[in-house]
């Protein structure tokens, strides 16, 4: 088993732009941490590997104290086969950083941190309902290095209306000089049951322009790229020997299981799952009654992730792998599709197979689904 | 056959004609409380969405009259225009008609055009004022203005209401006493005319009829004159709300027949059905319907050509109004250029189609016939149904398009505003008669391919609704046509040229590539959108390219998630036709129709 995934559903207060599940109660946090280690014990067949990642997500899993992790990593050590060298990863929002949980976080063997930063502007903090402010985020990090990580990752979001260019270019020199080493950078996406979303009916807010975004996009991917960083995904971007293994991971089709509400699992060609209710997670759990919902892969859907995830990547398709992964029919329509997008100019040959030129990062959703099947 | 009478409900469009035939049907114990709902007859689907009647429907209720039982056949008619096919196969088969005017708005161009196709069938005519449990009815008024167009005595007139049921018995005895009982010969070999007819997936075709002369009996080997072919009358019956089968059906009566046809072309409406042991000679039929406006209906699929037209065979034989024949376009492929009474008409043989068969199409550009005249041969004249048939214009010698007389009723504070939309419209006054101090009559002569657009809807809105509108052909007169071609990236699409006005032109060219940017979505490359006239380039938009479709987050979770979202979106892309390099939107096809939204 390539990695391995934990989720916990707590926050603090609701991000504006989130849609995930989680809960802002914590009475439920010691029953769910039972479920998840009795669900750790349940999966625990699945794995014919050992573990390479492991990586606590959320949700906000810096909201667990010390003793939840140990418990949790002492299940996972009973039931798993962990890797020497193993990645594992905690999300964490600055506001939780201190320098005793920092020690903990090494003494329990986490050795890469992905801080939840957003941008370094307290008005956009608010603007996004976050529960920190940006010099939080600063020192948080500060912290973390002076602690010893090294493998830092920060999450920043870019393409709404409030933040200007120079407000952007600030943020990424931001990252440049705090000497962060990855970088995972989204355009702000309203998903509908949000609150931006509702201020976005009620007309509160705009959104930015398509062309606003591309240009932040643009000096996302050149700035980046002139300070060292590889840009490996579309939102991921990374200096030499930062990669992150366990999301890399997704994107390179390897297995991995995910624990706790709402998480997705794919072994063996099935893609399941979890409830994503808290209170009903536990109960199915506790009661031995079906957890998860699960759906078969077939020969076409792989397809179409294959092309999806890869594309994505700056490894892109590796054209010998399709040949070998697919039936004939498969590639042929691959060869067909690509053609017209070869001439087009979205995609391009590399030397392996192919992956999205210049212009084809910006339109990537159309140039994937003109080759699924 | 004295105790049969055969009467349909005729009336201009939401005067009550449907409400009232509950009335009946309940009073009449046709139907329980239970099936009873409102507008029971308008049985389809797309009727109670739209409350609109949009096919004739017979349904036979008994009815004991002082002491003597009766067999009542009665035919609820569509009011709109578009329908009036419906009517006039209704009107063939019925004694009598009750003419609904609806208290509230009096006399509409409907109700005259209705009544006049009645009174040359020699229909009885039983005047009804309905909707009179509203306060803003104005019976005296409304009755004078009855008197005054069908010269009957003001005490004939029978007020009713479809909601509260008054006037119901009254009628019920108005159609025993007034309207006559059929004739016909019992003893005569049988002669039964189809006047409708239906597909039914399970039991075949069922074919409606109202037998004239003679009487056909259940088991009894028919012939069906027009096609020639022999069946056994397997099933017979009245039409109930349900079919009620019986062993015969006698003169003068309405039923139905299912003989196990399941091959739509065997059966035709307007054809007589006789029997094979004592045949009859056929009986004149229906009028052929004279189609106002022309589309082509293509497939989405090229492929799926051959079951759109067992779905047009199908449909045609529950809508007479329908015709098609074969063309092929080269954006589109095969398909039918297809006649319809207007475009309400189209728009539910589209819907119909989609519902009833499952078949998504793409309609073209709507038109009207014209007539082209060579110079090798400046007499005949060559029809064009469709913009792709245009001759060269150099071998033009000229054009006729077809005109209508239209008449439009209305409160006189609109007629200003009506004469400045017919004017716009290439329309000429010919007439202009006051009803009453109030409400007018005004004539036109006007191009019909001008109202076939967003004539009606406009009517509608500047006068508040306060308007009726009727029209007929009245023949053919030169004008200045010119064929405008539209052009995605540089390749014509055969599907979108059109027939229009010189001088309308360059507005329209401007106006479709407009709208056609709206419609057609952002693609990986830019796109310039034409329109010419011959080699002429009149008008032009570009579509730039797509700039961003780029979802953020993809992890672990997403992957299925964002999968199927965009399975979703290739889905999507197939559903639209490809015209060279371009995909484009088949709703962008009737982009013509929708210039002023
Ligand atoms: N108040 C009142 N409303 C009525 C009466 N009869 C019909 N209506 C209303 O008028 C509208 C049209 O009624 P329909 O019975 O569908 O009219 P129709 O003549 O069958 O319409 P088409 O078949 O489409 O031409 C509906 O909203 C009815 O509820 C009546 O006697 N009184
Ligand atoms: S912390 Fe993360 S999971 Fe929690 S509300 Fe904010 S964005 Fe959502
Ligand atoms: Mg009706």
């Amino acid at each position: 088993m390539a990695g391995l995934y934990i989720h916990i559903p707590f926050c603090k207060q609701k991000c504006s732009y989130c849609d995930f599940h989680f809960s802002t109660s914590l009475k439920n946090k010691k029953a769910l941490i039972q479920a998840l280690c009795s669900e750790i014990r349940l999966r625990s067949s699945l794995t014919k590997t050992p573990i390479e990642t492991i990586y606590f997500g959320g949700g906000t899993p810096s909201l667990l104290n010390y003793d939840d992790l140990k418990i949790l990593f002492d299940s996972i050590h009973s039931n798993f086969d962990i890797c020497k060298e193993a990645e594992i990863t905690i999300e964490c929002n600055p506001d939780d950083i201190n320098e005793i949980k920092l020690s903990e976080y090494k003494k329990l063997g986490i050795n890469r941190l992905s801080i939840g930063v957003q941008s370094f502007y307290d008005e956009d903090l608010c603007f996004f309902n976050r529960a920190h402010s940006a010099k939080e985020a600063t020192k948080a990090i500060l912290l973390s290095q002076d602690a010893g990580f090294e493998n830092i990752t920060v999450d920043l979001i870019y393409g709404f209306s409030m933040l200007t260019q120079k407000k952007w270019e600030n943020n990424l020199k931001k990252i440049e000089k705090l000497k962060i080493p990855h970088l995972s950078a989204y355009t702000l996406t309203i998903e509908p049951k949000t609150t931006l979303n509702y201020l976005l009916k009620t007309k509160k807010i705009n959104n930015m322009s398509d062309e606003l975004v591309i240009q932040q996009f643009q000096f996302l991917i050149d700035y980046t790229s002139s300070i060292g960083f590889e840009q490996y995904e579309i939102s991921n971007f990374a200096k030499q020997g930062f990669i992150s293994k366990h999301n890399s991971n997704y994107w390179l089709g390897k297995e991995y299981l995910g624990i706790g509400p709402s998480a997705h699992s794919y072994v063996e060609n099935k893609r399941f799952w979890n409830l994503s209710n808290n209170a009903i997670y536990i109960k199915s759990i506790q009661q031995n009654t079906p957890f998860y919902e699960e759906e078969w892969i077939n020969e076409n859907m792989a397809y179409n992730e294959f092309v999806l995830t890869r594309l994505r990547t700056s490894w892109g398709i590796n054209y010998n792998e399709l040949i070998i992964k697919f039936n004939v029919e498969i590639a042929r329509h691959f060869n067909s599709k690509s053609q017209i997008l070869l001439e087009r100019n979205l995609i391009i040959k590399t030397n392996t197979g192919f992956c999205l030129s210049k212009q084809g990062i910006f339109i990537a959703d159309s140039v994937i689904s003109d080759l699924f099947i | 056959m004295e105790n049969i009478r055969n009467f349909c409900i005729i009336a201009h469009i939401d005067h009550g004609k449907s409400t009232l035939a509950d009335r009946l049907l309940q009073t009449t114990g046709t139907i329980s409380d239970r099936e009873l709902q409102e507008q029971t007859l308008d049985d389809m689907d797309l009727e109670r969405e739209r409350g609109i009647t949009i096919k004739s429907h017979a349904i036979q209720m008994e009815y004991t009259f002082q002491g003597k039982p009766y067999i009542l056949n009665l035919i609820d008619t569509p009011g709109h225009v578009d329908f009036s096919y419906e009517v006039s196969r209704s009107i063939a088969s019925c004694e009598g008609a009750l003419l609904i005017v609806d208290a509230t708005q009096g006399i509409q161009a409907q109700t005259i055009s209705n009544l006049y196709l009645a009174i040359e069938n020699d229909l009885e005519i039983i005047p009804v004022l309905n909707k009179m449990d509203l306060d803003s009815a104005m019976p005296e008024e409304v009755k004078d203005q009855i008197v005054d167009l069908i010269g009957c005595k003001r005490e004939d007139i029978i007020p009713a209401s479809g909601k509260t049921g008054l006037g119901v018995e009254e009628i019920l005895k108005a159609v025993i006493e007034r309207v006559p009982a059929p004739v016909g010969d019992p003893n005569a070999p049988l002669q039964a005319l189809i006047f409708d007819s239906v597909f039914d997936s399970y039991r075949g075709i069922n074919a409606y009829f109202k037998v004239l002369n003679g009487e056909i009996k259940k088991g009894e080997k028919v012939k069906f004159i027009a096609t020639n072919k022999e069946y056994h009358a397997d099933e017979i019956g009245t039409l109930k709300l349900k079919q009620v089968p019986k062993s015969v059906i006698k003169t003068g009566d309405v039923g139905y027949i299912i003989s196990g046809i399941k091959v739509a072309k065997e059966v035709k409406v307007g054809d007589t059905i006789t029997t094979v042991a004592n045949p009859a000679p056929a009986i004149q039929g229906f009028e052929d319907v004279k189609p106002m406006v022309f589309a082509g209906i293509y497939p989405i699929e090229t492929d799926d050509y051959e079951e759109l037209r067992d779905s047009m065979e199908k449909l045609q034989l529950n809508d007479a109004s329908l015709t098609f024949e074969p063309e092929s376009s080269a954006a589109l492929g095969f398909g039918f250029r297809c006649g319809f009474l207007g475009m309400l008409h189209m728009e539910i043989i589209q819907e119909r189609l989609e519902r009833e068969f499952g078949m998504t199409v793409i309609t073209t550009v709507p038109n009207v016939s014209y007539h082209c005249f060579l110079t090798s041969d400046k007499e005949k004249a060559i029809v064009l149904n469709n913009p792709s048939d245009f001759p060269d214009p150099s071998r033009i010698e000229r054009i006729e398009e077809p005109y209508i007389k239209a008449s439009v009723i209305t409160k006189s504070d609109y007629v200003g505003s009506i004469m400045t939309l017919c004017i716009e419209k290439r329309g000429e006054l010919t007439n202009q008669v006051y009803l009453t101090s109030n409400r007018v009559e005004l004539n036109f002569n006007i191009p019909l391919s001008e109202i076939v657009f967003d004539f009606y809807d406009r009517l509608k809105s500047i006068s508040r609704g306060y308007a009726s509108f009727d029209y007929h052909p009245i023949g053919f007169r030169e004008s200045n046509l010119v064929k405008m071609d539209i052009l995605l990236n540089g390749d014509q699409v055969d599907a979108l040229s059109a027939l229009v006005h010189k001088d309308n032109a360059y507005d329209l060219g401007k106006k479709i590539c407009n709208k056609l940017r709206e419609l057609i979505p952002r693609q990986q490359f830019n796109i310039a959108i034409q329109a010419a006239i011959g080699s002429k380039i009149i008008a032009r938009e570009s579509l730039s390219a797509l700039r961003k479709d780029v979802t953020a987050k993809c992890y672990g979770g997403d992957i299925s998630r964002k999968r199927k979202l965009l399975e979703k979106q290739k889905e999507g892309k197939k559903k639209m036709k490809q015209i060279g390099s371009v995909e484009v939107p088949p709703k962008a096809f009737l982009a013509v129709l929708k210039l002023n939204d």
